[in-house]
């Protein structure tokens, strides 16, 4: 891939480089003269460029926008240290002999010296090989003093004794960027004004940019040591001034330095510096380079569509009046292009631009549509309205992993939300509580290509996490594809071919006269044989030659993440069919289910007194032992689990004994409910909820835990205060031993929302956490990718391994991790 | 027939693992020549089709691989292990945080001691265990004194947990007396008595003199705290609380060739880089899969490898793998952005702009997938 920039070198400015990149001397604290100009050799001066609109820059006649900017100076009437380089400064004194300026060890030993300037700068010798001198102590004094045996010693007799160290001493010290007097700075660069631009408030009074005000503070700090150095000042008042132009080139740098004030503005807000743009998320790097703004994009709240494709979003046409996909005009697609045109921006297949080959960009509006259709030339490129089947890029934040960000066709729609099928909810981990998404719109064609052939829903059912679906059908399709595979569905023949021909498949004709809902969801299958355990467990699902013959299918079958059937379909048939798999038997589930009722009501909950009684039985009973084991524990003889204390074992007995109450409340509950309450059906199938759901409202809650124990938090030596103190039994600590039916007491509806907010906390922590973790395991990982020679290799070309993953397997298109060993 | 040979006859190129899974697969079915090498080749074109594409971005897939389900993982750091019996060990992200981080000293560092032959019973484990396991005098104390008109410490001994641990009184008193001290412990009718060297003591020292002779190593290794027996599929296999590898493996009845710490470092200084290397796998991994959560070995397998291709182990983060990155660009963008452009300003580094952030930075295209490559098109040729 040919590049326009090689290579970066980073180097540091010489004085003369200062100089000769420079286009003025800035000298005048003034930014304005009288007139209100820019004033010339002030730090807004005309020929560092232009800021405002209509005027031209004085060096390079380019005008706002185009024009880089330009550097200019200032001579600094005293020499000053950067910051930046105070350490480095500080490792150059002690690592060189005072009196000759040669490093501190002798030559060979020099030789064979790993980093000599740092380890020179760890053992200051006393005396120097070469000239035998005595060498004094160089201390350093923050943020920028220096002494050499108790003295003070000024920048400029430090820039002295750098300008005598010889290159070659440069070179063995690694100091490869410059010469080390460069470190002390004689001239300031100042920024061209365009990167610190002035705004106009509404008052047309002018707010200048923070680093304006810092330049203009240091200019006159700069004249005025210039002034006293003249009339020859007491040195006390020089120094002092010295040590102000320190402060502020340093603060010109980094304004957060340690033990140095803050340079603040009038308002008393700290000032952001150089130092500061670059910096942090928000800075130049992480905010502007890594990360960029985009055009070409929207964003808008998302809602469910089940009859469109997993390939295609809905897009509102309010949102496809406004983005554009440019397009050349060709013999074949004149006659398209100019109705697009002739339809203006306003009315939807429209288009909204036109540029002729010369680069001339004319606005098509709504009085100028008709007469630019007949201007309409080949060559002439329109930016037309995007329209139904154009490729888009979907994203949902946070973009924890490629499926995050997908191709889909675009599909306008009236209303004002983006449309998406419900089976790519899961690879995004979106819902529709109010959720926005953000589309692109790509505009090359490599990069529509790309788009289409990578990152196109369709192609990335199979996730590369674990090799398997992670799309597929959610909560009612299951519900619904479970219930119509329930033994006894028949419809007559009429039904049938109704229900196939809505969900999407018009060329299947039913014959008989009568039909299991089996055979109408075989009518979906293509040819495939297969065998699985469902997730309601009761019998094996068996597929042969594409027609269904035993089992019911649910979540394991079709569901995100198991889908069993999903990824047979995806690996023997290709992701087309997989696609079209997915989009036919969610809607069949939903036709179904339309035409049959899937309710859910509290009385579906309702369980037997029997029951009822059993329950609140188990629990009295467990509680009793809760209180025995208690007992026992005061007594001293209650049995120690090895390695626990006496009171962390009864905690452990205490916690099992009431755990057992509610696995056996869940079979009690589970074997109550009728088989087809819709409560049950969407437990088992896996739609949504599992039986523990199911026996917390008609059972029991039960144990609420912190911290992974027993809720002991609270008053003193209790929970509340409505307990004794050091009450052990387990109402006293967070056991609920009501259903959410019945009704919770307040001290057991206390507990359960310590539990909750327990859950909440952890949750924003952890993504926190993770969030950070992904960021360095993902900069630490980036570079790495398969090379053309099927190694894995680093930036520095070092293999990383030979084959990746040992055996050369991509997870992303394996069986979930495997090989498929298969005789067909 | 034998399906071993002609798996092994016909396909070379297939890894070792899906080998052996089509030897297991034809004896399960009982295959015929035929079919057998139907299956053969049905793998095998299987197997190319899974292979990884040149120019595939390995590392951020395997990143947010990890990561993505890294968000529904538990924060709580403490879980008992193996029902209510066990050693409670750092689990779930705060674990992952920790093996990626390569930390010097993790929060909870366990071994997992395998047994040799021998010692194959619960008597026999539980007596490796009791030799691992470290005794200080408090754990065998039942109650202590302070004589005040004799000037003299007393403690009661729990006969139980020394019949348990397997030490007698004499051999407390001995240890006690090891090394330098300023007491004499002897046995008086089942008490332990430490009498001061210093005749006239001040009660103060006399308490602090208790509390050393309470902290005073008795038996076992020196950092570990519990040492449970467990047995799984009928093994009986010792879990501890601390780490002490390189004197465990001394122990008697250790098995020493599979005995391993949890502990990435500690692995590499008693076993090597590689031996290190499979330490962060499997730990990272198992932290993993424990929640419940479905990654492919592999990904952590890339985080393992990049952590220590250089001979030594490097954290995932600003003091390991990114701060050590070639690209000056690459490292400012990542953290400390001013430390980097200064340092390399001083060294005259040069940026060769070969990955992938620092081409986003300055706006090309990027070295990876389709960006590695470029397809021309000669419309002469047709």
């Amino acid at each position: 891939m040919p590049h326009k920039i090689q290579s970066i070198e980073f180097n540091i400015l010489s004085p003369q480089q200062i100089k000769e990149m420079a286009v003025a001397e800035i000298t005048e604290p003034d930014l304005y003269d009288k007139s209100g100009y820019p004033a010339e050799g002030g730090v807004m001066d005309p020929r560092m460029g232009v800021i405002d609109p209509g005027m031209k820059c004085r060096t390079c006649g380019s005008s706002i926008g185009s024009c880089p900017g330009h550097f200019g100076y200032i001579d600094l009437s005293r020499p000053v240290i950067h910051v930046r380089y105070v350490k480095t400064v500080y490792k150059l004194l002690r690592a060189t002999c005072q009196d000759c300026h040669k490093p501190l060890a002798e030559d060979e030993e020099l030789e064979d010296m790993e980093d000599p300037l740092y380890n020179l700068y760890l053992k200051k010798r006393k005396k120097c090989p070469h000239c035998d001198a005595e060498q004094d102590k160089v201390k350093r004094q923050r943020p920028h003093n220096f002494t050499l045996g108790g003295k003070d010693i000024n920048p400029r007799e430090i820039r002295e004794w750098f300008e005598d160290i010889s290159d070659e001493t440069v070179e063995k010290f690694e100091l490869e960027g410059g010469r080390p007097e460069w470190l002390i700075l004689t001239l300031l660069p100042v920024p061209p004004v365009t990167m610190r631009p002035s705004i106009t408030l509404e008052s047309s009074q002018r707010s200048e940019d923070d680093l304006t005000h810092k330049l203009v503070d240091l200019i006159r700090i700069n004249q005025r040591l210039a002034d006293n150095i003249e009339i020859g000042a007491p040195d006390f008042i020089i120094d002092d001034l010295w040590e102000l132009l320190q402060y502020h080139v340093s603060t010109f740098f980094d304004n957060n330095l340690s033990s140095v004030p803050q340079a603040r503005h009038r308002s008393g807000r700290a000032l952001k510096t150089l130092a500061q743009r670059l910096k942090g998320k928000e800075g130049r790097f992480r905010g502007n380079l890594a990360g960029k703004r985009v055009d070409f994009s929207s964003r808008t709240v998302i809602s469910p569509d089940p009859n469109i494709s997993i390939n295609e979003v809905g897009v509102p046409e309010q949102i496809a009046k406004e983005i554009t996909i440019p397009e050349k005009v060709r013999e074949d697609n004149i006659k398209e292009l100019k109705s697009l045109v002739k339809n203006g921006p306003d009315r939807h297949p429209g288009a909204n631009y036109l540029t002729r080959p010369d680069g001339g960009k004319k606005k098509i509006t709504p009085d100028n549509c008709e007469k630019i259709a007949e201007e309409l030339e080949t060559g002439f490129t329109v930016e037309r309205h995007i329209q139904d089947g154009d490729i888009t890029l979907f994203n949902r934040q946070p973009s924890l992993h490629r499926m995050s960000l997908m191709a889909h066709r675009a599909r306008i729609m009236p209303g004002k939300t983006f449309r998406l099928n419900l089976c790519v909810c899961d690879p995004y981990n979106a819902d529709f509580d109010g959720d926005e998404m953000n589309l692109h719109v790509p505009q090359t064609p490599e990069a529509r290509a790309e788009a289409e052939e990578l990152m196109l829903v369709q192609e990335n059912i199979r996730s590369p996490r674990f090799g398997g679906p992670i799309m597929g059908c959610t909560q009612d399709h299951v519900s619904g594809l479970y219930l119509l595979t329930k033994e006894d569905v028949e419809f007559d023949r009429k039904e049938a071919q109704e229900l196939i021909t809505q969900s999407g498949k018009e060329d299947v004709s039913i014959s008989s006269e009568t039909v299991t809902g089996r055979e109408v969801f075989s009518a979906f299958l293509p040819d495939i044989t297969i065998a699985f355990e469902s997730e309601s467990g009761k019998e094996k699902v068996i597929i042969e030659d594409g027609e269904m013959k035993q089992g019911r299918i649910d979540e394991a079958a079709v569901g995100s993440f198991s889908g069993k059937l999903t990824e047979k379909i995806q690996r023997k048939y290709g992701s087309e069919r997989a696609k079209d798999f997915l989009n036919s038997v969610s809607r069949l589930s939903l036709e179904y289910l339309n035409r049959r009722g899937l309710t859910m009501s509290v009385s579906d909950l309702d369980i037997t007194d029997e029951s009822h009684e059993e329950i609140q039985g188990m629990v009295i009973e467990a509680e009793e032992d809760a209180k025995g084991l208690i007992d026992d524990f005061k007594e001293g003889d209650i049995e120690q689990i090895p390695g626990q204390t006496v009171e962390e074992s009864l905690e452990s007995h205490i916690n099992r004994r009431l755990g057992q109450v509610q696995n056996s409340a869940n079979d009690v509950v589970g074997g109550d409910l009728p088989e087809d309450s819709s409560a049950v059906v969407m437990a088992k199938s896996g739609a949504r909820g599992g039986m523990v759901q199911l026996s917390q409202i008609a059972g029991v809650v039960g144990q609420q835990t912190l911290e992974g124990e027993r809720i002991h938090r609270g008053y003193k030596q209790r929970t509340l205060s409505l307990f004794e103190r050091d009450e052990l039994s387990p109402e006293a600590h967070g056991f609920v031993r009501s259903s959410f039916k019945s009704g919770l007491s307040p001290e057991e509806f206390y507990f359960l929302v310590m539990n909750g907010r327990e859950g909440l906390m952890d949750t924003s922590l952890r993504t926190r956490k993770s969030g950070y973790m992904e960021r360095r395991l993902v900069n630490a990982l980036q570079d790495l990718k398969v090379e053309a020679d099927g190694t894995v290799r680093d930036n520095r070309k070092v293999i990383v391994q030979f084959k990746p993953g040992e055996d050369g397997v991509d997870p992303a298109k394996s069986k979930q991790g495997e090989v498929p060993i298969e005789m067909e | 027939m034998d399906y071993e040979e002609k798996v092994d006859e016909m396909c070379e190129e297939l890894p070792e693992k899906v080998r052996s899974r089509l030897v297991d697969r034809m004896e399960d079915e009982d295959l015929s020549e035929a079919e057998a090498e139907e299956l053969i080749e049905n793998t095998k074109e299987a197997y190319d089709k899974c292979k990884f594409e040149p120019g595939e971005a390995i590392g951020v897939v395997s990143a947010q691989s990890i990561s993505e389900p890294a968000t529904q993982m538990t924060m709580r750091t403490y879980h008992v292990a193996g029902s209510a019996q066990g050693v409670e060990i750092t689990q779930g992200l705060p674990r992952l945080i920790e093996i990626v981080d390569a930390r010097k000293t993790i929060k909870t560092p366990s071994m997992d001691v395998y047994l040799k032959d021998d010692y194959q019973t619960e008597e026999g484990a539980r007596e490796v265990a009791n030799e691992i396991r470290e005794t200080k005098m408090l754990d065998v104390v039942t109650e202590d004194r302070i004589d005040l008109l004799n000037l003299v410490v007393e403690f009661d001994l729990d006969t139980d947990s020394l019949d348990n641990i397997g030490l007698s009184e004499e051999e407390v008193i001995s240890n006690l007396n090891k090394g330098r001290r300023k007491y004499e412990a002897e046995s008086e009718d089942g008490m332990v008595k430490i009498v001061p060297k210093e005749d006239d003591i001040s009660v103060r020292d006399l308490q602090k003199m208790k509390n050393k002779v309470m902290d005073k190593h008795l038996k076992g290794i020196k950092g570990i705290s519990q040492a449970v027996v467990t047995e799984t599929d009928g093994e009986w296999s010792i879990q501890t609380l601390g780490t002490n590898l390189k004197k465990v493996l001394k122990v008697e009845g250790v098995d020493p060739t599979r005995t391993v710490s949890g502990d990435p470092r500690e692995m590499q200084k008693v076993f090597g880089i590689e031996a290190c290397r499979n330490t962060i796998l499997k730990e990272g991994h198992e932290t993993i899969m424990e929640q419940g959560l479905d990654v492919d070995v592999r990904h952590m397998m890339l985080v393992a490898d990049t952590m220590t291709v250089d001979g030594e182990i490097k954290a995932i983060g600003r003091y390991g793998v990114a701060g050590e990155k070639g690209s000056v660009l690459a490292r400012a963008s990542f953290e400390v952005t001013v430390r980097h452009l200064t340092e390399a300003s001083i060294k005259g580094e040069v940026d060769e702009l070969n990955s992938t952030v620092e081409n986003v930075i300055i706006n090309q295209t990027v070295p990876v997938g389709t960006g590695m490559y470029e397809v021309s098109y000669n419309p002469q040729t047709e």
